[in-house]
């Protein structure tokens, strides 16, 4: 229980390490996450965040911020004090630092809300010229850390809400969704996906990115998003493949050869194959209907959408209706 | 230049400023003589940094406006573009016509209310001496934006034919537009045909458009820590629980632009389109590069006796000197000379200036550039002329005489400069605000257009995945993309520059072998076309 996540693009980073060795995210990648270690690991929908959140000063309070729940959110709305908003900020304020430790990650959102935006439009059949193609729609970002997905999700009309078990994560996200007339409108909580499905609360869209690859059991988690969607709603899942590359990359180059993370980090043998999730989605009545890989260029810092899933890979699926 | 006068913007709502905008688009009639490069001379104030809670009291002091007892603040803007020159008005106008784009508020701040000027146009009135010569790749952009049609209707000169040659005598290049298979290689538009052609489109367009004509005093940009004061913006916000400091909290991360008439602005991006001189650069600390010439280019309308069809320029030891024309039977000169002879070539009397401009032109210096055994024996080259038959047998022309100086004479100095930044924080450059060069070949503004093409579609592509305006790696991509076309292009016109500012022997003898190859040689000739019609990044072989 004690292994560490990295999320799916800093992953990737690893794999031109040599050509970034000053990478920032670095420097914090090997700092234990204290309020990680508790959550039982088949309840942790949140993404990817708070592996890579900066150094804080860890309090008693967090702690506990495992068994998360409503009640805990409240209790945090009423005692808010200037020094624990002050901690947030200075988390927050990283996260969305588009030129800080998380550049790696603004500069893929992109790519990955473009596979988003053009697999909905043609599901949803709407207008892909439109500023606002998704009003109307009903979405859960499922482990939405920062709310780095959720925004653009919200600037493109859709009526978001942002789950993720870390407290942290969802406290960050709201304070920086409130400053923008376009995003305020979000909701966030701290809970999980298996909560959320106790309360029968249903979504059009369902997306859930760099996720699964931390869960103890996919299938049940894959179980919960499909029971979030509508039935013909969709399912998109991203994640990184169990591939010789990836392997090669988050594994020999990030633990052994760069010592950028402890020994034994990763679980290698937790990643999915495309060909698995395809099985596990098929499982749970989602049926994918369009696959792409994410290419990174480190010359010019982008990411495209490829053919090529063999490292990070994106899956769009519609829930049959049964 | 008339300025609308006892006219105060600052209290009204956005509502009403655009109503009283598009008023003063109907009513005001002038000229517009560069509106490009305003000039701002009001106090500058500089508040960067400054502590949000403080901004916040202010605001409510002073930006506020009671109204039968409710307060009203101005509507923020998506993007304020400073400077309503043409590279100005053609982001607004290409903002507003991408679907993905056009529902942006965007206000455009120029002190020039001149701006709001239409159909002014008088087909007899002489050609204005500001003008530009516009590349096949601009007139694409023109009409993607809907103004084309416009300049279209309005006077402007169309060339198939370059003739550039050398006061030696040792060489000439002719440039024809049936080497790269097209009508033309260029068009000669007055400055203010662009710049009223762009307003009318703008005017047609549905789009939330607002022309505010009054001078940016000063800009404070949100803290570069937004989170801490967030944090207390929300804590307020739930203590308070109102709707207003809801609002005040969404103004935390904008742009605060101070107005000269006292209004106050706020907004996501701020687009410094405010020329070489650039207000919004110096505000936002973006530092530049950049040399003067220690050489002025005089620029007028002459009058021929027949009209003119080419673009003709003519090095000469002190400099090019350009013909242009620019329609009937004008065309226009840009003469590049030391700042003294400048200063007398303004002075001297016209009949002086027509006769100094003949000699310039043809009679002085060297002989003419003559086909020589040499050239002959190249043409047989099998590999010189490669595919497609090509101009190169076309023989040296004589430029048409000048008969009159029809317009005053403008000198200004020449120089080259070029912001280390064209995106920082929430402030962008565009057009000379990023990069000034000489007007050698005319490619300035061209590189301006292209500034407002690409910032208006990396917004478009940043807006299609739902990402934040003022976010700066957005807007880096617009800087990346830019440098790349704009440095190449500045360096081999500064090179051109200095080439032509040597009167050596040997140098004399290899421009002359320069202009041979590029006369001789096809595929040379044929990138040179398409690198100067703005339709290929670099002159490579191809």
């Amino acid at each position: 229980m004690t292994w560490r996540v990295l999320r799916g693009p800093e992953r990737a980073v690893l794999s031109f390490a040599s050509m970034r060795l000053l990478n920032p995210a670095s420097s914090f990648l090997r700092r234990p996450v204290a309020s990680l270690l508790r959550l039982p690991v088949q309840k942790r929908s949140f993404a990817d965040s708070a592996p890579l959140t900066p150094p804080v000063p860890e309090t008693g309070a967090e702690a506990g911020s495992g068994d998360s729940s409503n009640s805990k959110q409240a209790s945090f709305r009423s005692s808010l004090n200037e020094a624990e908003l002050a901690k947030f900020s200075a988390i927050a304020e990283t996260w969305w630092d588009s030129q800080g430790p998380f550049k790696p990650l603004h500069l893929m959102n992109p790519t990955r809300v473009s596979f988003i935006r053009s697999t909905l439009c043609r599901h949803f059949k709407k207008d892909p010229s439109s500023a606002r193609p998704f009003e109307g729609l009903r979405i859960v970002d499922v482990g939405c850390g920062g709310g780095i997905v959720s925004e653009p999700l919200a600037r493109l009309g859709a009526t978001v809400t942002g789950i993720d078990a870390v407290e942290k994560n969802t406290n960050i996200a709201r304070i920086h969704a409130a400053s923008d007339p376009l995003t305020s409108s979000i909701e966030y909580r701290c809970t999980t996906a298996e909560e959320l499905v106790k309360e029968n609360t249903k979504f059009d869209a369902v997306i859930s990115l760099e996720v699964i690859e931390h869960v103890a059991d996919p299938l049940e988690f894959c179980k919960s998003l499909a029971a979030l969607t509508v039935p013909n709603g969709a399912t998109i899942v991203s994640t990184i493949n169990r591939s010789m590359r990836s392997y090669a990359t988050a594994i020999i180059a990030a633990e052994y050869l760069l010592n950028w993370l402890p020994k034994g980090t990763h679980e290698w043998s937790r990643f999915l194959t495309p060909e698995e999730l395809v099985l596990i989605l098929e499982r749970t009545s989602v049926s994918v209907q369009e696959m792409a890989g994410f290419v990174y260029n480190p010359l010019t810092g982008d990411w495209t959408l490829s053919d090529d899933t063999s490292v990070n890979f994106i899956a769009f699926g519609t829930k049959r209706n049964e | 230049m008339l300025r609308i006068a006892g006219r105060r913007l600052s209290v009204l709502s956005w509502r009403q400023t655009r109503a009283t905008s598009l008023l003063l688009l109907r009513n005001s009639i002038h000229d517009v003589v560069d509106s490009k490069e305003q000039d701002h001379h009001g106090p500058l104030k500089v508040n960067l940094g400054e502590d949000p809670l403080s901004l916040l009291k202010s605001d409510e002091e002073h930006g506020h406006e009671e109204k039968g007892g409710v307060t009203k603040m101005s509507k923020p803007y998506d993007v304020t573009i400073i400077g309503g020159g043409m590279v100005g008005l053609a982001l607004a106008c290409a903002l507003s016509s991408k679907p993905l784009t056009k529902h942006l508020n965007v206000a455009i701040v120029d002190p020039n209310s001149a701006l709001g000027m239409r159909n002014y146009y008088n087909k007899n009135e002489i050609p204005g001496s500001r003008v530009s010569t516009v590349t096949p790749a601009t007139i694409s952009f023109f009409k993607d934006i809907g103004a084309w049609e416009h300049v279209q209707q309005q006077r402007h000169a169309f060339f198939d034919q370059m003739q550039v040659w050398d006061y030696t005598g040792l060489g000439y290049t002719r440039y024809s537009a049936k080497d790269v298979g097209k009508e033309y290689l260029g068009c000669v538009v007055e400055n203010k045909v662009l710049c009223n052609s762009l307003l009318q489109s703008l005017q047609e367009s549905d789009s939330k458009k607002t022309i505010i004509p009054t001078k940016l005093t000063s800009m404070t940009f949100p803290p570069k820590s937004p989170f801490a004061s967030n944090a207390r913006t929300m804590d307020k916000s739930r203590l308070t629980d109102s709707d207003e400091s809801e609002e005040l909290i969404h103004l935390k991360r904008l742009a605060k632009l101070e107005l000269s008439d006292g209004q106050k602005i706020y907004s996501k991006l701020v687009v410094g389109a405010d020329g070489a001189k650039s207000r919004v650069r110096e505000m936002a600390g973006i530092k530049t590069t950049g040399w003067n010439y220690a050489q002025s280019g005089v620029i007028c309308t002459v009058e021929h006796s027949m009209e003119n069809h080419c673009a003709w320029q003519r090095f000469l030891p002190s400099g090019p000197i350009a013909l242009l024309p620019i329609g009937d039977r004008f065309s226009n000169i840009v003469w590049t000379m030391s700042s003294d002879e400048s200063n007398r070539h303004k002075m001297m009397s016209e009949d002086d200036f027509v006769k100094a401009v003949n000699y310039a032109l043809d009679h002085g210096y060297g002989p003419h550039p003559q086909s020589s055994s040499l050239d002959r024996f190249i043409e047989n080259l099998p590999w010189v002329n490669g595919p497609g038959t090509l101009s190169t047998r076309e023989s040296f022309q004589v430029p048409p005489r000048v008969i009159n100086v029809v317009s005053e004479r403008m000198a200004f100095p020449l120089s080259l400069m070029h912001a280390h930044d064209y995106a920082s924080g929430q402030v962008v450059l565009v057009g000379d605000a990023a990069h000034a060069v000489h007007p050698l070949a005319g490619q300035g503004v061209n590189l301006g257009f292209g500034d407002a093409s690409t910032l208006a579609k990396v917004i478009a592509e940043g807006l299609s995945v739902g990402a934040d305006l003022s976010d700066l790696a957005l807007l880096k991509k617009y800087e990346n993309e830019r440098k790349a076309a704009n440095i190449p292009m500045m360096a081999m016109l500064d090179g051109f520059q200095k080439a032509y500012s040597v009167d050596f022997g040997p140098i004399n003898l290899l421009r002359a072998a320069a202009f041979r190859g590029a006369q001789y040689i096809a595929p040379l000739k044929k990138s040179i076309i398409s690198y100067a019609m703005g339709e290929q990044k670099l002159p490579l072989f191809s």
